[in-house]
C-alpha cells in the first residue's frame, strides 16, 4: 500500500507548526520585553550616570552636576539594616520548619508565612507605618528596614527550609549515631550541606527587597541631603526613583532613570552572584 | 501466611553461653499504629558477629535501628520493652552517650560533604575525644582498621565524594570506629556495593570483631554465614529463631527458618 499525505496529515501539520511558532513568538516576547527595559534603561540612565551621580547630593531642578549618593548609601543602610534583622530571624525559622515544627504547627507557619509573602509591599508600609513611624513621630532608615525585613523573613525562611528538606535523611542518621545532639547535627552538617542553596535564597531575597519602593515611602520617606543617624528620614534608590521621575522637571527625569540603571545594575550583580555560588557544583551526591 | 500462628522459639535468646554484650527483652515496636516488632528477646554476644537475616519488611533493619535508639528521630514511633547494654537499660539514659558508645554504619554510604580527614575527626569533635589526642593519629589509626588508609592517606584532605562507593563505606565504618564504640551495628551495609568491594567489608568484619561486638542485618545469607557467629531470623515482625550460624544453616528447628533458608520464600 503507498504512503500518502491525507488531507487530515496536512491539516495536522499545519496545526502542530502554527503551535510550535506560537510558543517561538511568546518566548521571543518574553525576552524582548526584557531587553526593551534593559536597552531603554541603559540609553537613558547611561547619559546620566558619571561620577558625580555616585559622589554628590541631589541639586534643585536646573541645576547640573548632582548625584545621589546620598540615596546609594541610604539604600545600602537600609537593606543591610533590614538584612541583619530579617536573614538570622528567617533562618532559625526555616530550621525550625525543616527540622523540629510538628505537623500541624508547621502547616500553619508555613502557610503564614506564604501568606506574609503575598503581601502587597504597600501594605507591609502601611503597617511598619503604623508601628513603629506614627507613635514615634518620626520617619527613619530603621522604620525602612524593620518594613523590609518583614518581606525578607518570609523568603528566608521558605529558602531555608526547602535546602535543608533536600538534604538526605540518611546524613541526619548518620551524624546522629556518631553521638551528635540534634542541634550540633544541624549546624555542622545539615546546615553547610545545604549552605549554597541557603545563601543562595538569601542573596535573591536580599535583591528582591532592595528594590522595594512602598514600603520606603511610608517609612524612610526619602532625604535630599545625608541622613544625621539611624532615626532620621533617609534616601533611598527606590524612593529617589518615584520622587524624581513623577516631577515635571527633565534633568530629574534623567537622574531617575540613572538610579532605576544603578539600581538594576546592583540587583544583576547580587543575582549573577548568587548563580555563581550554585553552579560551584553540587555540594551533594544525588 | 497468617503472624499469629508463628511460633517464637523459647530458646531463641540464648544460642551460646558467651558474656552478653546486649540484651533485648520483649521488645515491641510500633511506626504509628503499626506493630513492627512483637515481642523480641535477643541475646548479642560479646566481641562476637550477630546476623540478622530475613525477607524485607521482617523487622530486622527496625530492631537494629532500636539499638543505638536511632528510630527515636522517626516522628510518630513508639517502643516498649528493654534494651540494655552490659547490664543497664539503654532506653532512659542519655541518647548521645548511648549512640557514642553503640556505633552504626547505614545501608548506602553516607559520608558528610566534608574531606576525608574531617569525615573521620567529626565523631572525635563533636563528643570532646580530642583534648590531648592528636587528630591525625586518631584518623590513621580509624582508617586502618577500616583497612582504607593505604587507599585515602593521599587523599586526606580532598572530598569524600571522590573516594568511589566501597571505599565511601569503609569511610563510614573508619568515622563509626574513631569514637571507639563498644558496639558495631550494621544496617545491610554491602547492598550497594560489588562483590569485590562486598568482600573487604566481610574481612574487615571478622578482623574487627575482637575490638568491638558487631551485629548486622543482611539481605544475603551467603554473608551472614560467612561473618557471623550467630544468626537469626526474623519472620513478620518476630525473630523465628537465633543460634549458632550454622545451626541456622544446617540444621534450623524451625520450618519457617528452613523454608527461608533453602529458598522456599522470601
Amino acid at each position: 500500500m503507498p504512503i500518502k499525505t491525507t488531507p487530515r496529515n496536512r491539516w495536522r501539520n499545519a496545526v502542530n507548526d502554527v503551535m510550535l511558532s506560537l510558543t517561538a513568538v511568546c518566548a521571543f516576547l518574553t525576552v524582548s520585553a526584557l531587553f526593551t527595559i534593559l536597552g531603554y534603561l541603559l540609553y537613558n540612565g547611561g547619559k546620566s550616570v558619571d561620577l558625580n551621580f555616585f559622589t554628590k547630593l541631589p541639586l534643585a531642578p536646573g541645576q547640573d552636576g548632582g548625584g545621589m549618593a546620598n540615596a546609594i548609601v541610604g539604600s545600602a543602610t537600609i537593606v543591610i539594616l533590614a538584612s541583619v534583622i530579617g536573614l538570622p530571624i528567617g533562618f532559625f525559622a526555616g530550621i525550625y520548619l525543616a527540622e523540629f515544627s510538628p505537623k500541624k504547627f508547621g502547616f500553619l507557619i508555613r502557610y503564614t508565612a506564604d501568606l506574609l509573602n503575598g503581601v502587597p509591599s504597600i501594605i507591609i508600609g502601611i503597617f511598619a507605618w503604623t508601628v513603629v513611624v506614627r507613635p514615634f513621630h518620626q520617619f527613619s532608615a530603621l522604620a525602612g528596614s524593620l518594613a523590609l525585613s518583614l518581606m525578607l523573613i518570609p523568603i528566608t525562611a521558605r529558602g531555608t527550609e526547602q535546602f535543608l528538606l533536600e538534604v538526605p535523611r540518611t546524613m541526619r542518621e548518620g551524624a546522629l549515631a556518631l553521638g551528635a545532639p540534634m542541634w550540633v547535627t544541624i549546624m555542622t552538617v545539615i546546615v553547610p550541606a545545604a549552605r549554597k542553596g541557603i545563601m543562595t535564597s538569601m542573596i535573591l531575597g536580599v535583591a528582591r527587597i532592595s528594590g522595594e519602593t512602598a514600603p520606603l515611602l511610608f517609612t524612610a520617606l526619602g532625604n535630599q541631603f545625608w541622613a544625621d543617624g539611624l532615626m532620621q528620614p533617609t534616601a533611598s534608590l527606590p524612593a529617589m526613583i518615584f520622587t524624581h521621575a513623577t516631577a515635571p522637571y527633565d534633568d530629574w527625569h534623567r537622574q531617575a532613570w540613572a538610579a532605576g540603571l544603578v539600581l538594576l545594575g546592583l540587583v544583576f550583580v547580587a543575582n549573577i552572584t548568587a548563580r555563581m555560588i550554585v553552579s560551584r557544583g553540587a555540594s551533594l551526591p544525588k | 501466611m497468617d503472624p499469629s500462628s508463628l511460633q517464637q522459639s523459647p530458646t531463641a535468646a540464648t544460642p551460646q553461653a558467651a558474656p552478653i554484650k546486649m540484651r533485648a527483652s520483649n521488645v515491641n515496636f510500633y511506626y504509628g499504629k503499626f506493630q513492627a516488632l512483637h515481642n523480641i528477646s535477643l541475646d548479642i554476644a560479646t566481641n562476637k558477629v550477630t546476623a540478622m537475616i530475613g525477607p524485607s519488611g521482617c523487622g530486622k533493619s527496625t530492631f537494629l535501628r532500636n539499638l543505638n535508639r536511632i528510630n527515636e528521630t522517626l516522628r510518630d514511633t513508639r517502643i516498649e520493652g528493654e534494651i540494655t547494654l552490659d547490664g543497664e537499660d539503654i532506653l532512659d539514659k542519655d541518647v548521645t552517650e548511648i549512640r557514642r558508645r553503640i556505633g552504626m554504619v547505614f545501608q548506602r554510604p553516607n559520608p558528610f560533604p566534608k574531606s576525608i580527614f574531617e569525615n573521620i575527626i567529626y565523631g572525635p569533635k563533636i563528643n570532646g575525644m580530642l583534648k590531648g589526642r592528636n587528630a591525625a593519629e586518631i584518623v590513621e589509626k580509624s582508617l586502618r582498621r577500616a583497612a582504607l588508609w593505604d587507599e585515602a592517606k593521599d587523599k586526606l584532605h580532598e572530598s569524600a565524594y571522590a573516594l568511589s562507593g566501597g571505599q565511601q563505606q569503609r569511610l563510614c565504618i573508619a568515622r563509626a570506629l574513631a569514637v571507639d564504640p563498644e558496639v558495631l551495628l550494621l544496617d545491610e551495609p554491602c547492598s550497594a556495593l560489588d562483590p569485590i568491594a562486598t568482600a573487604k567489608i566481610e574481612d574487615l568484619l571478622v578482623g574487627l570483631k575482637d575490638q568491638c561486638t558487631i551485629v548486622i542485618v543482611t539481605h544475603n545469607m551467603q554473608q551472614a554465614a560467612r561473618v557471623a557467629d550467630t544468626t537469626g531470623f526474623f519472620l513478620l515482625g518476630k525473630l523465628i529463631e537465633h543460634d549458632k550460624t550454622d545451626v541456622i544453616f544446617k540444621n534450623p528447628s524451625k520450618r519457617e527458618t528452613e523454608d527461608y533458608i533453602t529458598g522456599r520464600f522470601g
